[in-house]
């Protein structure tokens, strides 16, 4: 079991107030992913479910048992650090063993549970080296491993893959999610990497100055973002934001297009925006173009790979209609 | 890492360190202001009471105690000097690219490892001795008379021992310091074309200001309290030639049982001390953001 | 460092280096050969070199004449017991202040670093007079409490220094990890900073040894360290060279090896970090 809920947790650091006022629910078994811009408090976040800081006020509730007094070795939570924070003195065994033996397990279980371990990690031929002597995607196994063997209620990842290199962090990204489907245990993570949010979460809570913007499924985010600060960091590249005039046409404040909801022509046709082609970077399977819109501004664009543009061509942009999204003054969606 | 929990058992681990140096700056420092303003003799128990500042004007208004006070502020200079300029340019010449490297700082350092009554037993009676130390050998080779360095020269002859023992300290840590000045900050000066002088005033003296400063203050919170080196070789004469303000309140508390003089002694020497840690803390404090 | 010079200049260095190291190390190089020489021979007019008759009899004389064992015995008590007991009040403390640390860490810091300041002459005499009342004078128990207590801020610096080293998120997993504040410090703080503690250790251990205003002042013979014996030698007329080159050999090889091997962390430790 590993139900978290937050219930009007707030969080301030002396005068400063990090996270005004939030409440979540999140059901056992759930994938949750926080994203948001560097410094909305994110880590904070996680690390007030861990037991690591104090709230300043509300309750966090484990398995709906009020935990929020619980020192972090009561709470039965395992974490993941972005640094790993291996114990390096101890070899990749006493590492993953270390959670048992605090819970004081018997000689056999340590051994079954280590090995077990580091067998769904591949990390058998490992386990007497040191952390110095591994590579950063093993010690992040090791650092997964050490967080499994305790069976925690939930676990919480702090920018697990932050420090890996971009293939290593497809493949680490692969091995958690099926890690996941695996124990279906509660996971919570946190990263800036809307990619890794969309694609391993169930549910994503955006954060915003410690301020919960959305929380739902991926596809709800990119389908239905219920403010323009959601619509704007979710889907990559971002959308495109058009106020005045042309937002007026349709009743809103300002109105949003993504690069991906145009169709594109060389000739001049009805109802369209008529632009120059600026940089146009070709990555092969997709082209994104940025284009100087006349009177609109800098748009980016995406087409498929097999369509040529060069710099200083004219284009004609055509937004779907019906995936044009609307805000009011407040940047709400309508 | 702040959570409620981990302060109170943050207060919990210090607090046996706080409350022992708590107890250990306190009790004995106010017994001293006490006994300084009392009569009290361990010789003479009939004398007894408060004496006002009789203490401090016996202590303050004998002779022998502004001698004291010239000789400590001679030792502490004097030990300073000799260490602080020698130091520095033996760190200097130790960072040249020089064979042995490695052995010479272990050699340079010793002396500072040496109790200091050894060092003063090995100076007064192996080296300073007229008739067999091996000072005396030397003048005698030149065919000059030895010299009866603790008679003639007593206070001279402590500050060469103390300077013996702290010079590898200044060396070293001056040496530490001028090892981290970055090759590249004197290749860049040497690209400037700045030569060896002016490298030396306007790159090398200003990056080692602050670890000067720092040898300075804490030596001189050691040489302030310098005893044994006194104890072993001229027993603080002939009269009060070698005596320091240590020494002094040595002499007139415990070996004339005088508790009331030599407390207010002690009062005066804490002054003193406080003086200099005022500024050195605040040199220390200045790096502990840092 | 790879500086460029020539050979010549490098000779020139080199020898100008040396000659002022040895003449440094003399003094210490005259006990090492004045040991081993007889008395006649060390007081010898024309002084030699190497012993010519190379003898090991000081050294029996020395311990025959005042137990050189039993001051050796007292100061591996005073210095290894006072370190290990300021240890243990040092690590949570440093603790406490590296990985807790409050608004009010650093003026403690200060504070604990200005006791250090106190000139033991200040407090001398009431020390000695309760040390009289509580029979603490001239015993081992006495000297360790006070040894401790002086070396205290030096042993809380310099682990509050080491400790800063250490990335919080390690104890911050093992709390995670399900550890007690116990286990957090025996099995995860301190296994990691065995270099630092070790050093720490080293240092205080060669000031404690070295200590000579305490160990003079509060013994007289039972508790007396090696300091006290050697001033025990103070006026050694004639005949004693030898001997007391004898008895200074031994009590200061076992610290001049000890310090050759602390010799780097001396300079953070007496520097209280500002210096590494
Ligand atoms: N111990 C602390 N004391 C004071 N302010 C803090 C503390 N920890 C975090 N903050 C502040 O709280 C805010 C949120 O920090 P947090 O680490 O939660 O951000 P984040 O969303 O994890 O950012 P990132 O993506 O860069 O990791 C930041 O402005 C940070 O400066
Ligand atoms: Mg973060």
């Amino acid at each position: 079991m590993g139900s978290i809920s937050l219930k009007n947790v707030k969080k301030s650091f002396g005068e400063v107030q990090i996270i005004p006022d939030i409440s979540l629910d999140i059901k056992d078994g759930e994938f949750v992913v926080f994203v948001g811009p560097s410094g909305c408090g994110k880590s904070t976040l996680l690390r007030l479910i861990a037991g690591l800081e104090d709230t300043t006020a509300g309750t966090i509730l484990l398995d709906g048992e009020d935990m929020t007094k619980a020192p972090p070795a009561r709470r039965g939570l395992a974490m993941v650090f972005q640094s790993y924070a291996l114990y390096p003195h101890m070899t990749v065994r006493d590492n993953i063993a270390f959670p048992l033996k605090m819970a004081k397990a018997s000689k056999e279980e340590i051994d079954k549970k280590v090995e077990y371990a580091a067998r769904t990690l591949n990390l058998s031929s490992y386990l007497d080296r040191r952390p110095r002597a591994l590579s950063g995607g093993q010690r992040q196994r090791v650092a997964i491993g050490r967080a499994i063997v305790r069976e925690p209620k939930a676990f919480l990842f702090d920018e697990p893959l932050s420090n890996l290199d971009a293939a290593l962090r497809v493949n680490m990204r692969l091995e958690i999610t099926e890690l996941h489907q695996q124990l279906k245990t509660t996971m919570i993570y946190v990263t800036h990497d809307q990619v890794e949010a969309m694609t391993m979460a169930d549910r994503i809570v955006v954060l915003n100055a410690g301020n919960v913007e959305q929380f739902g499924s991926p596809l709800d985010l990119y389908k239905k973002p219920a403010n323009r600060f959601v619509a704007g960091f979710i889907g990559s590249p971002k959308m495109n934001f058009v106020d005045g005039p042309e937002a007026a046409k349709h009743n809103a404040h300002s109105i949003g297009v993504r690069p991906e909801h145009f169709k594109l022509s060389k000739t001049a046709e009805a109802g369209t925006w008529k632009g120059k082609v600026g940089v146009a970077e070709q990555l092969g399977s997709d082209t994104f173009l940025h284009v100087h819109v006349d009177g609109l501004g800098l748009m980016t664009i995406r087409t498929d790979g097999d369509q040529t543009f060069s710099h200083g061509d004219d284009v004609y942009l055509t937004p779907d209609q019906t995936r044009i999204y609307r805000f009011d003054a407040a940047g709400k969606a309508i | 890492m702040a959570t409620a929990q981990t302060r109170t058992l943050s207060r919990i681990m210090m607090a046996p360190a706080v409350i022992v140096l708590l107890i250990w700056m306190i009790v004995p420092l106010v017994m001293t202001l006490w006994f300084s303003f009392q009569n009290y003799s361990l010789i003479n128990p009939m004398m007894t009471g408060f004496a006002g500042w009789a203490n401090y004007l016996y202590v303050i208004g004998d002779p022998s105690f502004t001698q004291s006070l010239v000789n400590t502020l001679i030792l502490v200079g004097g030990v300073l000097a000799i260490t602080v300029i020698g130091g520095t340019f033996l760190a200097l010449l130790l960072d040249q690219p020089i064979w042995g490297q490695g052995i010479l700082r272990i050699i340079v350092i010793s002396p500072f490892f040496v109790m200091p009554p050894v060092a003063a037993l090995i100076w007064k009676n192996g080296f300073m001795h007229p008739g067999y130390g091996m000072l005396g050998h030397l003048w005698k080779f030149f065919g000059l008379q030895p010299v009866d360095w603790f008679n003639q020269y007593p206070l001279f002859s402590v500050i060469v021992i103390v300077a013996w023992q702290w010079l590898p300290f200044a060396t070293l840590i001056l040496l530490t310091a001028l090892q981290s000045l970055s090759e590249e900050q004197r290749e860049a000066a040497e690209m400037d074309g700045a030569n060896a002088i002016n490298r030396f005033y306007y790159i090398i003296l200003p990056h080692m200001a602050r670890s000067i400063t720092i040898v300075i203050l804490i030596q001189t919170i050691f040489l302030l309290g310098i005893f044994a080196e006194i104890r072993v070789t001229t027993g603080g004469g002939p009269g009060y030639a070698s005596t320091n303000i240590a020494f002094l309140v040595f002499r007139t508390g415990i070996l004339s049982n005088d508790i009331g003089a030599g407390s207010a002694g002690g009062v005066v020497a804490v002054v003193i001390a406080n003086v200099v840690a005022f500024f050195l803390m605040r040199a220390v404090g200045k790096n502990l953001d840092a | 460092m790879a500086r460029n010079v020539s050979v010549q200049t490098r000779i020139g260095f080199t020898i100008a280096a040396w000659a002022i190291a040895l003449l440094l190390f003399s003094p210490i190089l005259w006990v090492l050969l004045t040991a081993f020489k007889t008395e006649a021979e060390a007081i010898a007019s024309s002084p030699t070199f190497f012993p010519q008759t190379f003898t090991l009899e000081n050294f029996g004389a020395v311990q025959d004449r005042s137990d050189y064992f039993k001051h050796a015995f007292n100061s591996i008590v005073v210095s290894v017991g006072s370190t290990l007991l300021g240890l243990i009040i040092g690590i949570p403390a440093a603790w406490a202040m590296a990985f807790a640390p409050t608004k009010r860490t650093k003026d403690v810091l200060m504070w604990m670093l200005s006791t250090k300041m106190m000139p033991a002459v200040g407090v001398l005499i009431p020390i000695y007079l309760i040390f009289r009342d509580l029979r603490l004078l001239d015993t081992l128990q006495g000297l360790t409490i006070i040894m401790t207590l002086i070396n205290l801020p030096i042993i809380i610096w310099m682990l509050y220094t080491y400790f800063k080293e250490i990335p919080v998120d390690i104890l911050e997993a093992a709390r995670m990890d399900g550890a007690e504040l116990w286990n957090e410090i025996v099995h995860v703080l301190v296994p990691m900073a065995v270099p630092g503690i070790a050093s720490t250790l080293l240092l205080n251990v060669i000031l404690a040894w070295n200590e000579a205003f305490w160990t003079i002042t509060l013994t007289s013979g039972r508790a007396g360290t090696l300091t006290a014996f050697i001033s025990s030698f103070s006026s050694p007329q004639g005949l004693f060279l030898a001997k007391l080159s004898a008895a200074s050999l031994l009590a200061i090889a076992p610290i001049l090896l000890m310090g050759w091997f602390s010799q780097k962390q001396l300079v953070r430790g007496l520097t209280f970090g500002a210096v590494k």
